[in-house]
């Protein structure tokens, strides 16, 4: 367990070193390469910000009144046998639907819970480890024209469940 | 779906503060955490920008076009409905190699692509089974470095932002692998009812 927290310290730096030396390598104009792509991250960052009020703020409201501290303790004896702590249910109903919805809940969490607690942990690796399946479903198969999905929500959902289990899982081993 | 959660959310909240005598700390929550969300985004720009500058001098350096190569023979392995060199194929490449580099908006338009040339294969409206897999393989998330994650957790002065990493590698291959295989199932099992 050392080793992956060890690698989590190098595959950046390592990376960013291997991408620098092939481009100057392959004669790429590296600089200029780099502020055109971060353009685009400027226009990421603004895009986010509306998602992540609408749903900060109604996380806010649904804490702050007590909502949410009522619904753990109702649901919290039946995720206890299974070893998910219920604060990260919100995060795991929402993630296959929505992405930036679920980037919400993720920082909501980390913002209550620190960064470096089991939670924050946990929801940092939830939102990194599956994708959003009904988006993904909605835009390739509409935009070909599929009618009929067969298996693949069903799939796709119990892939959602799969990766969701497996970050706790590996969450608690690495970290205890 | 998300609209419904989303409004329930805020509206079960602002009941339950009637009847629980929360109402003040709701009101008070309502602008603290806009602000919040504000401040958190403007900060996600620094990692933003630096990642997606990254990226985009490896993209240009072809150090995908490698990875592509790489994993090509995989690829073909886990869809035998399509021809080796058909043009399908290097869509799904390049989709997912995309995807592993966090490129998410390179990686839309070569899904797209590659799901055009399998509905030319399989010429019905009808998800065909490589459709599905490929489907599969793209909701179970292949990112390795999960950017906006850290910076969210630099945000909230983490002492390590990385440190979870590693762990969202492994369970990304975890949940990719289960989705593979899941998809396989439901497969076979839709063979063995025809």
């Amino acid at each position: 367990m050392v080793v992956i927290s060890q690698i989590s310290i190098w595959i950046i730096p390592l990376f960013i070193m291997l991408v620098l030396l092939t481009a100057t390598w392959k004669k790429v104009p590296s600089y200029e390469m780099f502020v055109e792509g971060g353009k685009e991250g400027v226009k990421m960052a603004f895009s986010l910000l509306p998602f992540l009020v609408g749903m900060i703020v109604a996380i806010a409201i649904f804490r702050s009144s007590g909502a949410l501290d009522a619904l753990i303790g109702l649901i919290a004896p039946v995720l206890n046998f299974f070893g998910v702590p219920p604060e990260v249910v919100p995060l795991a109903l929402v993630k296959p639907i929505s992405g930036s919805a679920a980037l919400g809940i993720t920082t909501e969490l980390i913002a209550t819970y620190g960064p470096d607690s089991f939670i924050g942990r946990l929801a940092s690796t939830m939102q990194g480890s599956t994708d959003t399946t009904l988006y993904i479903l909605t835009v390739y198969f509409g935009a070909v024209g599929i009618r009929k999905m067969g298996y693949a929500l069903k799939v796709g959902l119990l892939a959602d469940l799969f990766g969701i289990l497996a970050a706790i899982v590996i969450v608690t081993l690495v970290f205890g | 779906m998300v609209n419904l959660i989303w409004a329930f959310m805020a509206i079960i909240g602002i009941v339950f503060a009637m009847f629980n005598g929360t109402m003040e700390d709701v009101n008070k929550a309502v602008f603290e955490s806009a602000n919040e969300a504000v401040t958190l985004s403007i900060g996600l720009i620094s990692v933003l920008v630096f990642w997606l500058g990254i990226m985009r001098i490896a993209e240009e350096a072809g150090i995908l076009k490698i990875l592509a190569r790489l994993f090509r023979p995989i690829v073909v392995r886990l869809f035998p409905e399509i021809p080796k060199d058909h043009p399908a194929i290097g869509y799904i490449l390049s989709n997912i190699t995309a995807n592993i580099f966090g490129l998410g908006n390179a990686a839309t338009p070569m899904g797209i692509k590659a799901m055009e040339q399998m509905k030319k294969l399989s010429g019905s409206n009808e998800a065909s089974r490589s459709m599905i897999t490929f489907l599969a393989i793209n909701t179970s998330s292949l990112t390795l470095i999960p950017t906006t994650i850290i910076a969210v957790r630099m945000q909230y002065d983490s002492a390590s932002p990385t440190e979870i990493v590693g762990a969202t590698i492994l369970a990304t291959i975890i949940s990719t692998l289960s989705a593979i295989m899941i998809d396989r199932l439901f497969y076979y099992r839709s063979m063995w009812r025809k």
